[in-house]
């Protein structure tokens, strides 16, 4: 078919291009709701914000808002908010606890977990009619609560979480496991960053999945240093606790792309976080606490990482969980939840939070830069004249390596080949492919199940 | 918490004098920012200020004291900082490779509703003082960007070494989802 075809040429990853009309397109967005949107999972919040049964905690899918609820048997639960008899949201709050969502329009009320439990009138308006257990509020068709993280898709033929996740999993849990290495044990603080950004919602995505050459974005808080050393002069975004690590680019079946690095074997601490001596040394006995716990695994590292289509992580220097949600062609929602060890010492929680906001989301020094760039590259790939030229995507073509250090399409030199197989990715889901054929990838491993 | 509430100091010759102190100081600071006298306006805040802007929520009635508003030491922010990172942010325009402000957007604060809430030791000697007011900053970047930050602001004016200084400014931009890219201008 014509439409499919299309796509092929649009990602055109023999060549190394990418039209610039998959960031600007109206039909393209429009279709992406569908053919994205709708598939893949896609991640809603954390359980930390839902604590006690009937708390909730209002998110996003897609363009969609959702409800993550806590039922009264202490099961999670993703609803869309959006009510079956009208589709007026039946919950106006971004969070609180509830025993009921009770519609504002004409009052149908649904428990924690969806269940359609209250209809105005029902004897005399609907008797025998009505069945009220087809009229829950739409809940999602999977979910997986993973060491706190919720994630969930409307596809309920999509593979597992797992299995759409694959060997990314040891990445992301460098940002979702405690920093001693021991599993989960993380939480995110009270406030969720939430902002209009005028980028297409790919390019962010694409930017958090492994786009390390765009280090000139952030010069000028490099030049000042505003890391957790910055106090002691030091210079830099970030201290540099990579200083003798490898870097390692990886893709992985499923379009996601992770930026990691790999310490030298002796996996010598260097020491960080020198502004705060609770904090540098509470750093040194978790990294202490890893490697005796992990062994030879703690030398993986994390730096960033984007799980498709739109979530994407930094995994310690800040550290957090970013939705980038669409909002039309041209301008993106963005949701940022920042992580913390649930038991970590109060002036190490206080430092966190306070580098966090220094340097993430619409006020911080590092990400305002982002923005920048995101907003103009975006209005970049209007032009007429424009996109008769494809964007470049050839950096370090074809010399990747499979699962070399590290499983999955490895490159130890910068690469754009993580972005490559995202739009590859997308691309396949785009033209509606099978799920087989969603994940096929040339670092894929054989599927067991079959 | 964080409310700002009515203020209940009696309206007397002192407290007109001093509401004039505070309002000239804060018209000097705006011009300065409007300016674009970043250096000048850091000299303007005592070194132990907090600079602190919550988020805001949607919450059930009732619960906007308890919940609408992030809290200062607990949670995530949009600024909870100290005069160390606005000299940063000062920094990183001068370092002249600051995108989100390079070149600089056209900024306009327009500051009004200025009343007293408290004076310590008292309205008529004042060392330290405490206002509310509502703010009004126009945004123009580039070529056709344009943004509105409307909200409430409490500020402590401390005086140190005979000049006022500000100490402490809360700042409360009525908006849920932040309808701007970024937050780089000084509030
Ligand atoms: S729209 Fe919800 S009850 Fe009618
Ligand atoms: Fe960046």
């Amino acid at each position: 078919m014509d439409q499919y075809r299309h796509f092929d040429e649009l990602v055109n990853l023999e060549q190394g291009t990418i039209a610039r009309e998959i960031f600007v397109d109206e039909d393209i967005y429009n279709q992406e709701l569908e053919k994205v949107f709708t598939r893949a999972w896609l991640f809603v919040g954390h359980e930390s914000q839902v604590p006690e049964p009937g708390d909730f905690f209002t998110s996003r899918m897609g363009t969609e808002s959702v409800i993550l609820t806590r039922d009264f048997e202490n099961k999670i639960h993703v609803l869309l908010n959006n009510c079956t008899h009208r589709g007026m949201k039946v919950c106006l709050y971004d969070e609180g606890n509830s025993a009921t969502f009770t519609c504002p329009f004409h009052a149908w009320s649904f428990a924690p977990d969806g269940k359609l439990v209250g209809v105005p009138h029902e004897n005399e308006l609907y008797s025998h009619v009505l069945e009220k257990d087809k009229w829950a509020l739409i809940e999602v068709a999977k979910m997986e609560n993973y060491k706190g993280s919720i994630w969930a898709t409307w596809d309920k033929t999509a593979p597992d979480f797992f299995t759409y996740l694959g060997s990314a999993k040891a990445h992301l849990d460098l940002a979702l496991d405690s920093l001693d290495g021991s599993e989960g044990g993380t939480e995110v603080f009270g406030g969720v960053h939430k902002w209009i950004s005028p980028c297409n919602w790919k390019v962010p995505a694409e930017n958090f999945c492994g786009d390390s050459y765009h280090n000139p974005s952030h010069i000028s808080v490099d030049m000042i240093g505003i890391g957790p050393s910055a106090g002691q002069g030091e210079k830099g975004r970030r201290d540099n606790e990579l200083a003798d690590a490898q870097h390692v680019w990886v893709s992985f079946p499923g379009g996601h792309g992770i930026h990691s690095a790999l310490k030298p074997e002796n996996n010598a601490y260097i020491e960080s976080y020198k502004d705060n001596p609770i904090v540098e040394e509470y750093y040194r006995h978790c990294y202490e606490e890893r490697q005796k716990r992990l062994g030879d695994d703690a030398r993986l590292v994390p730096f960033v990482g984007t799980i498709f289509p739109n979530t994407s992580y930094h995994g310690r220097q800040p550290r957090a969980l970013c939705a980038w949600h669409p909002n039309g062609p041209e301008s993106a929602e963005i949701w940022r939840f920042f992580l913390v060890d649930k038991g970590a010492p109060k002036e190490v929680k206080d430092m966190l939070r306070r580098y966090y906001m220094r340097y993430s989301g619409p006020a911080g020094m590092t990400e305002q830069d982002d923005m920048e760039n995101w907003n103009y590259a975006t209005a970049g790939s209007r032009g007429t004249i424009a996109n008769r030229l494809p964007y470049n995507y050839q950096q370090s073509q074809n010399i990747h390596k499979i699962n070399d250090p590290v499983p999955g399409l490895v490159s130890t030199q910068m690469t754009e080949e993580n972005a490559r197989q995202y739009y590859k990715c997308w691309s396949s889901y785009m033209q509606d492919k099978s799920w087989d054929e969603i994940m096929s990838h040339p670092a894929q491993v054989k599927d067991e199940r079959i | 918490m964080n409310e700002i509430k009515p203020s209940k100091l009696e309206r007397n010759i002192d407290y007109f004098t001093l509401r004039q102190e505070v309002e000239e100081f804060l018209y000097d600071e705006a011009e300065t920012l409007d300016q674009r006298e970043f250096s000048a306006w850091l000299e303007m805040l005592s070194e132990d200020l907090t600079y602190f802007m919550p988020l805001r929520r949607n919450v059930k009635y009732g619960d906007h004291a308890e919940r609408e508003n992030t809290r200062e030491g607990e949670d995530i922010s949009w600024f909870e900082e100290d005069k160390w990172t606005l000299s940063k942010r000062v920094d990183q325009i001068f370092t002249e490779k600051h995108w989100a402000e390079e070149p600089l957007s056209r900024v306009c604060h327009m500051i009004s509703n200025v009343q007293l809430l408290s004076a310590a030791p008292n309205v008529a000697s004042a060392e330290e003082v405490t206002s509310k007011c509502r703010f009004l900053i126009y945004q123009n970047r580039v070529e056709t960007e344009s943004y509105f930050f409307v909200g409430k602001r409490t500020d402590t004016l401390r005086k140190e070494a005979g000049d006022w200084k500000l100490l402490r400014r809360e700042i409360i931009l009525d908006q849920n989802v932040l309808l701007a890219k970024n937050l780089t201008v000084f509030f």
